[in-house]
């Protein structure tokens, strides 16, 4: 099966999730899992850590996937999956099975960066046949809205709280997808739900290719971020426009890592005007509000806009386009 | 069944156990190097390097991986098997739980080891004791024979219909896993014949009856893993009890079976010269070979000794230690691990469970002995023996548990 590339095509393909997921309304998570399986090209097994999706989608006696699905603990997504894709392997092996099904992990950002990153590093050491796909929505949200490696600086959480001293998490985000490059897989990508083309491009790319993948996907949570449910697409667009979460592709050749900037980031690359202050991004969600009242930190956010150039500049760099 | 003929090779306990498994040859095999489990690893990385099976071996990155890739390949349908050591058993605690509550029949080797701290790297059953309400069958093997044996067996005690729960089996650290013995080993074809295909049992999914797996080719979609609250987690605790239940008839079919091929027959419990004995000792694993050394002697004095070790830890074979222990009227409970401010090590409140509320039974003392390693020769044990008659002679109130070998 070709990967869709029409909104019409990927509106005729069937949904992989049946209706009725318990996930919040406008949650990015239970709609990147549904853009995800759009993409597929042949049979899949779906892997999940503990964590929003997962709980939301298999409450019993329910389920929300009409593809089998497995969730074994919060931090082994990678561990299991390593153990899936060998499984396969040997049956191959043993002519027990005539096709190795593509394996897709979906895991959140907390069985990502924090307490599931060794299992994560050592399934991509190994080099199993795997498609990674964190979706990130920056904290602990199942539990409640706690700091996790992957929320940004000064955002609230309910563990990085906006006090009278601090306000929220201190803490840069960890560059994940990077770290994910640095093991010298063949592919890693960042996508975001506001470009579902472009998403849907790179989850096919990461199931073709010889060995693991890893997609990381901006996810915009209306309760943690504090933000209206019918925004949820025009928070990812604005991370992607102020370049807050820009959008790329990487591989390896010859050694070198070759990484391109996609969709509207590449638009940006060449066109920096278009470029948006992260004071946009920043003002429509309420885990930054502290920023903005009872009066405006500004060195804060300037702070943050710091962040982002930095981070922009390090991939126009890396992309040859600095 | 008819006997088959059988190799005689020498080998220490960690060899053995990696030589059943080139036997069984699994599908998929993920561990993580820990003393005194490394050999198992070892020889078994040389059987793939070698080319002698077609195991996909997957070197994880810490033994909780290995246990999650066993759920992994295990939930794919696939026949998984990992070992570990102490440090190693206790990271896998969260998994342990899971792949016995997701009914997954995988086979892990625990090579018996102190936990730290201090470190310690020899034989002591505290590893295997903090598994213990985990939900896997636990095994307790004597010596290299036993474990070979065992680790063959498992297989179809793991995945028998009534059972699907996952084996633990347990050699001491050491005393079995590097200690050489000669042992007799079947021919590869008679471990491939007796162990079979893994038999996936089919369930009720939400889109129809379905083999217990993740379909490779999606027609039969299971959602594995999945989230229960009050209404329905409790009905899955029971179950597990239900086939804990169910294993205790199957261990001894399958020891049975297995007899009738090689000659050795194992099941829940292993009696020693129990048919006149006033006195018993009951513990597990290698030292009751010990202890049998020195019942002989004990005999040899007058004193009519046995020795009941238990082989099923878990499921805990209540009815058959019962029996065994009839008109036996003073019993050492020997435990080689401790419940810290509990009252009594952990054997000793099983066997007290066994025996409560019945009208007549032995009088009983714990002793507990051997941690960190430490030796218990043949002379301890018939000073134990000597004590526990001199108990039964003056009478005990509630749990008597006193410390062998230890200062202070």
């Amino acid at each position: 099966m070709s990967a869709p590339t029409t909104l019409r095509d990927i509106a005729s393909r069937p949904d992989m999730l049946y209706q009725g997921v318990r996930t919040c309304s406008g949650c990015g998570a239970s709609l990147i899992a549904k853009l995800v399986l759009k993409a597929l090209r042949k049979p899949v097994v779906v892997v999940s850590a503990t964590g929003c999706l997962e709980v939301a989608s298999s409450i019993l006696p329910y389920t929300s996937w009409k593809v089998p699905w497995i969730h074994n603990a919060f931090e082994n997504a990678a561990a299991t999956a390593s153990g899936v894709e060998a499984a396969y392997r040997a049956m191959m092996k043993k002519g027990l099975i005539k096709e190795m099904p593509d394996i897709v992990v979906l895991a959140g950002d907390g069985g990502t960066y924090d307490i599931g990153f060794q299992s994560l590093s050592g399934a991509l050491e190994r080099g199993h046949d795997l498609l990674y796909v964190l979706y990130d929505n920056e904290a602990y949200m199942n539990t409640g809205i706690q700091r996790s490696g992957g929320t940004p600086r000064y955002a609230w959480t309910t563990t990085s709280p906006a006090g009278e001293v601090l306000k929220g998490k201190l803490e840069a985000k960890k560059p994940i997808a990077l770290i994910a490059a640095e093991h010298r897989v063949p592919y890693v990508a960042t996508a975001s739900p506001s470009e579902p083309h472009d998403l849907i491009k790179k989850v096919r790319k990461g199931l073709e290719v010889d060995g693991p993948a890893f997609l990381h996907v901006i996810c915009p949570c209306p309760r943690g971020w504090r933000f209206d449910p019918s925004l949820s697409i025009e928070v990812a667009r604005l991370a992607v426009r102020t370049c807050f979460f820009p959008v790329w592709e990487c591989r390896w050749e010859d050694g070198d890592m070759v990484l391109e900037l996609t969709g509207p980031s590449r638009l940006i690359a060449e066109v920096p005007e278009l470029k948006l202050p992260v004071e946009v991004y920043l003002a429509i969600q309420g885990r930054f509000a502290h920023l903005f009242k009872p009066k405006k930190l500004e060195s804060l956010i300037r702070q943050i806009q710091a962040d982002v150039d930095a981070n922009w500049k390090l991939l126009l760099r890396r992309a040859g386009m600095a | 069944m008819a006997r088959v003929e059988q190799k005689r090779l020498g080998m220490m306990g960690d060899e053995a156990v990696a030589y059943a498994i080139k036997q069984v040859e699994p599908d998929v095999v993920a561990a993580y190097p820990i003393t005194p489990q490394t050999i198992i690893v070892e020889r078994f990385s040389d059987y793939v390097a070698d080319g002698e099976v077609r195991t996909e071996f997957v070197a994880v990155e810490s033994e909780h991986s290995a246990l999650s890739a066993c759920v992994g390949a295990a939930a794919a349908g696939a026949r998984a098997f990992t070992a570990t050591a102490s440090q190693g058993l206790a990271l896998m605690w969260e998994i342990l739980y899971i792949a016995s509550s997701m009914r997954l029949p995988i086979v892990m080797a625990i090579v018996n080891r102190a936990l730290s701290a201090p470190i310690n790297i020899h034989c002591d059953h505290s590893d295997a004791m903090g598994a213990r309400d985990s939900g896997w069958i636990q095994l307790f093997c004597e010596n290299c024979q036993e474990a070979y044996d065992t680790v063959i067996q498992a297989w179809r005690i793991a995945e028998h219909p009534d059972v699907q729960l996952p084996v633990m089996v347990c050699l001491d650290g050491f005393v079995v896993s590097h200690t050489l013995e000669d042992i007799e080993v079947l021919p590869d074809e008679a471990v491939k014949e007796f162990v079979g295909e893994r038999k996936l049992v089919r369930v009720v999914g939400h889109a129809g009856d379905a083999f217990y797996r993740l379909d490779p080719t999606g027609k039969e979609p299971l959602s594995m893993g999945t989230f229960a609250m009050y209404d329905l987690y409790f009905e899955y605790k029971r179950q597990q009890e239900e086939a804990m239940r169910a294993a205790l008839r199957v261990i001894e079919e399958v020891g049975h079976e297995y007899s009738r091929l090689t000659g050795r027959y194992y099941g829940l419990i292993d009696r020693y010269r129990l048919e006149d004995a006033e006195v018993a000792i009951v513990g597990l694993g290698s030292s009751m070979g010990t202890a049998k050394e020195a019942v002989d002697g004990l005999r040899e004095e007058g004193i009519k000794a046995g020795v009941l070790r238990i082989r099923s830890f878990r499921p805990f074979p209540m009815d058959a230690i019962r029996g065994a222990l009839k008109d036996v009227r003073a019993v050492a409970v020997m435990d080689r691990a401790m419940s810290f401010g509990g009252p009594a090590g952990p054997l000793m409140m099983d066997m007290a469970a066994a025996f409560y509320g019945l009208e007549e039974g032995p009088v009983m003392v714990n002793y507990i002995y051997g941690l960190g390693g430490r030796d218990i020769s043949t002379d301890d044990f018939k000073a134990v023996v000597r004590d526990v008659l001199k108990a039964a002679e003056e009478g005990v109130k509630g749990v008597p548990v006193r410390f062998v070998g230890v200062r202070g």
